[in-house]
């Protein structure tokens, strides 16, 4: 059998590929795709602790599936909003995308 | 070692290997495909804990539609590659911020001492996942779709831009 912790890691380890993603790429995209990782994460530990530590009630699980669907709409509007910036400012770049810095 | 944590290191392997691959790759397509092997092997581990409904659904909605979205995205995005621009130049101050996140974790996972047993699997029927989605879960479930529905117009305005433009 797997003991849970080793789940846990592995969702560690993927939620800090994650956040390296996020902070050191530029392009909107592949910051985007990064946050994708991340809550690839998360869905790992709430089915994780679902069905380990409280199968009665599986909160976990049923969390999962929410992550899953704002995940979607959020891929969605994220291709939007990266088409819009990209047609209106020739880049997908987000240090070039500085309108409200102060 | 038992056969099951055989499979598991090589799945989780894998999905090491693709999230590695995201955000290491220097090429943005590159980084695209090894999206889809991590995704794909994150739906291998929701099998492995006895979560089939949401490993069909990993498979669906991430392993073609998100995908698909995402390989858009970068194609009408699409600059010259230059490969010294993937990174910002605050990489140092990243790979710091990621393995203090990584070390905090791992001490949380191993040194808690969690409530109940965390040896074994409880199998979860889909019959009973499906009660509580519709019962007990009822009214998320129909803000859900709502979100979805709201999202997915939004994006449709946004991307059609303004009249005569």
């Amino acid at each position: 059998m797997i003991p849970m912790q080793h789940f846990l890691v592995l969702s560690g380890i993927l939620f800090s590929l994650g956040v390296y993603g996020v902070l050191a790429r530029r392009s909107a995209v592949l910051i985007l795709m990064s946050v994708e990782l991340m809550l690839q994460a998360v869905s790992i530990n709430f089915i994780a602790f679902a069905v380990y530590l409280s199968p009665e009630a599986f909160v976990g699980l049923i969390f999962a599936v929410f992550v899953i669907v704002v995940a979607a709409a959020e891929v969605g509007l994220m291709l939007a909003i990266v088409l819009r910036i990209f047609r209106n400012r020739g880049t997908a770049n987000v240090d070039e995308v500085d309108l409200m810095r102060w | 070692m038992s056969v099951e944590e055989g499979v598991f290191y090589v799945i989780a392997a894998f999905t090491v290997v693709g999230g590695m691959g995201v955000v290491f790759a220097r090429n943005v397509v590159y980084s695209a495909l090894f999206l889809i092997l991590a995704l794909l092997a994150v739906a291998g581990i929701f099998l492995l804990l006895s979560a089939e409904f949401l490993a069909l659904v990993q498979v669906l909605i991430y392993g073609g539609a998100v995908t698909i979205l995402v390989l858009f995205a970068l194609m009408l995005t699409r600059v010259q590659d230059m490969p010294a621009a993937l990174d910002s130049p605050q990489k140092p101050f990243a790979l710091l911020a990621a393995l203090g996140v990584l070390s905090i974790f791992i001490l949380a996972a191993v040194g808690t001492d969690w409530p109940g047993q965390t040896e074994q699997i409880n199998a979860i029927p889909l019959r009973d996942l499906g009660d509580a989605l519709f019962r007990t879960w009822a009214l998320p479930f129909e803000v859900a779709s709502l979100v979805l529905m709201v999202a997915l117009v939004g994006s449709i305005v946004l991307a059609r831009g303004e009249e005569g433009e």
